[in-house]
């Protein structure tokens, strides 16, 4: 499906350029440009990268190259070895994992119910989830602070994953809505006549069809939850074996002077999930993203 | 999956934006009028059950608390219970109202995001603009490239930027010759910084949107319009634009939200808000109010003016698309 889509979204463009009759030597300089502009978005990435495999001798040089010539691990290995580091990648990845998962799932049931029913309170419903993707959830940090030291939450995973897991709801069901409505309604028709239950026809025929959706949503719920430095910073206070990535970054940050080494690998640790996720699910990105969009 | 091709079509039809008409041979109105099984009580409920009750928890609920700690007396001696809370009424606000910090950390506020929002979105539409008119390497490229600052971390771009602005050790500053000059002393400079961050991982999203957007409009359209003799300026402001209207007002107004509450790039780039808080805007403003001075009343009261005011765009971007009469 995504060749299809590609070679569309290619031809596409291509008509498009030849309509608006774009000349070729302006060709050439939009192009040229167009690399130069990647090449200096790409390259403070590069940079992290880089600074992350110098040396320590170079990476305090006054006079930064933009190569090494002693790539070396220094810093990686400091870094996995400080403060339990791998302990709080893999509550980064719980905490991300379990949000993109069961926001998947109940935005799934959500979106359906206010595509595929008719019911009283729909459009006041539709309309407070599109509220609630503008709420400051930053706004939130005291009462959800109190809200989780009442339920004895603090410290633990749970007061990252049930914040992020709700917030990020709201936006997956308003962008799964237009896969779902996407899926013809003779084909759940077909199905109840051959004798399909409910359940069977949601989880066997819907699910699977609104998967690319499902995919574009999980990116931003991802990248919300992977981010998060604000509540990770608020509700893990005193236990930091719960402690989460973004806090494990800031290790390096001495008030005397900051370890530029470590800082940049593991800021290169905390990119690179992030990154590969991208990378796979970009065509599914960008597609699901004009189709939410349009809708 | 495989015996279910067709209907598998149909989502990456819409996806790809395949005309503004519906999936064919299904009539629009049909789909209001569903056969009456759709009506079938309880079943909606209890798919939108976990939703609601993680909705309600989570958001409804500390939402009330807000304004509730807001209005009260609460502080570590309240939180601790050593003293008993008491409501003071609106004294939070008017003490709020009545520091000039407050107001200078607003106004700061509202313009950083309004820099942030139009640096973003004019960046973001040109590049979009840029991506239809190159071939398919280029535009490989300058896609992947933005993808890359887009996926990164907020926390991981602060810092890099950070260094790459270090007056020691960073490239920039040797590169523009500005020797030991340190971008966060100054509070303009820090903004800058900052704001450079900000529109380096976002503008992709405003890029990635509007590009689906162009693409998103039949060919068939503008071959006609050009067949017809209309000058390309023509085209774009007749034809294109109002059919980008809607993924512009999406893209603004996500942009204004985003960068109303940018919090993890300015309490990284600027140490916690810059030198003597010079840097504060109202999100870690409230932060330090709340957690660093324990005065919750008074970092709550921060966060319902935050409310209020994204409220109030919410407001506005639901009016703009009720009356482009789309249907919820």
């Amino acid at each position: 499906m995504s060749a299809t889509t590609d070679h569309t979204v290619r031809g596409g463009a291509r008509r498009i350029r030849t309509l608006l009759r774009v000349k070729r030597p302006g060709r050439l300089a939009a192009e040229a440009a167009a690399l130069l502009i990647a090449v200096a978005v790409a390259f403070p990435l590069y940079w992290m990268v880089l600074s992350a495999f110098k040396p320590a001798g170079e990476i305090q040089s006054t006079d930064p190259r933009p190569w090494t010539l002693a790539p070396s691990l220094d810093s990686f290995r400091r870094v996995f070895e400080q403060q339990d580091f791998g302990r709080y990648f893999l509550n980064s990845l719980l905490v991300a994992g379990t949000v993109v998962i069961l926001s998947a799932l109940i935005a799934f049931l959500a979106a359906t119910a206010v595509t595929r029913f008719r019911f009283k309170f729909r459009t006041t419903l539709l309309i407070m989830f599109l509220v609630a993707q503008m709420v400051p959830v930053e706004a939130l940090t005291i009462p959800l602070f109190f809200l989780m030291r009442d339920f004895g939450q603090l410290n633990t995973l749970g007061s990252l994953i049930l914040p992020h897991l709700a917030f990020s709801l709201p936006f997956a069901i308003w962008m799964l809505r237009g896969f779902v409505r996407a899926v013809p309604e003779a084909l759940e028709e077909a199905a109840y006549i051959d004798g399909a239950s409910r359940t069977r026809f949601l989880w066997q025929i819907l699910f699977p069809l609104v998967f690319p959706g499902l995919v574009a949503t999980s990116v931003f719920s991802f990248i919300t939850t992977w981010n998060d430095f604000l509540f990770a910073k608020s509700f893990i206070i005193s236990d930091t074996s719960q402690s989460t990535l973004p806090m494990a970054l800031l290790v390096f940050f001495k008030p005397d002077e900051n370890d530029w080494g470590g800082i940049m690998a593991a800021s290169t640790v905390m990119t690179i999930p992030v990154l590969v996720f991208f990378v796979l699910v970009q065509r599914r990105l960008v597609s699901g993203l004009g189709g939410a969009v349009k809708d | 999956m495989t015996t279910h091709t067709p209907p598998l079509k149909a989502p990456a039809a819409a996806a790809a934006g395949a005309g503004t008409g519906t999936p064919a041979g299904r009539p629009p109105r049909r789909r209001r009028s569903a056969s009456p099984r759709h009506h079938s009580g309880w079943t909606p409920w209890l798919y939108l059950l976990p939703a609601l009750v993680l909705l309600a928890g989570l958001l409804v609920y500390p939402i009330y608390q807000l304004g509730l700690i807001s209005f009260l007396e609460y502080t570590q001696a309240q939180v601790s219970g050593g003293e008993p809370t008491t409501f003071k009424g609106f004294d939070n606000y008017a003490t709020l109202f009545n520091d000039s910090q407050f107001w200078q950390v607003l106004l700061a506020t509202v313009l950083f995001a309004a820099a942030c929002v139009v640096s973003t979105l004019v960046v973001g539409c040109a590049m979009a603009v840029l991506l239809t008119r190159i071939r398919a390497l280029p535009r490989l490229a300058l896609m992947m490239a933005a993808l890359g600052a887009w996926a990164t971390p907020a926390i991981t771009g602060s810092t890099v930027w950070v260094f790459l602005f270090d007056p020691d050790f960073g490239p920039v500053n040797k590169v523009l010759g500005l020797g030991d000059f340190s971008w966060t002393y100054g509070r303009y400079s820090a903004f800058a910084l900052v704001l450079l961050e900000v529109l380096w991982c976002s503008f992709p999203f405003v890029m990635v949107t509007v590009y689906a957007g162009i693409r998103a409009i039949p060919t068939e359209v503008l071959e006609a319009a050009s067949l017809d003799g209309a000058s390309q300026w023509r085209i774009w402001r007749t034809i294109m634009a109002p059919m980008l209207k809607p993924i512009l007002i999406v893209v603004t107004i996500q942009s204004i939200i985003w960068d109303f509450k940018v919090f993890t790039q300015i309490y990284v780039m600027t140490n916690g808000g810059g030198i003597a808080g010079q840097n504060l805007v109202l999100n870690v403003y409230a932060y330090q109010k709340a957690f660093a001075s324990s005065q919750y009343s008074l970092g709550s009261a921060i966060g319902v003016v935050m409310l209020v005011i994204l409220l109030a765009v919410t407001l506005v971007y639901l009016r703009l698309v009720r009356r482009q009469g789309e249907e919820l």
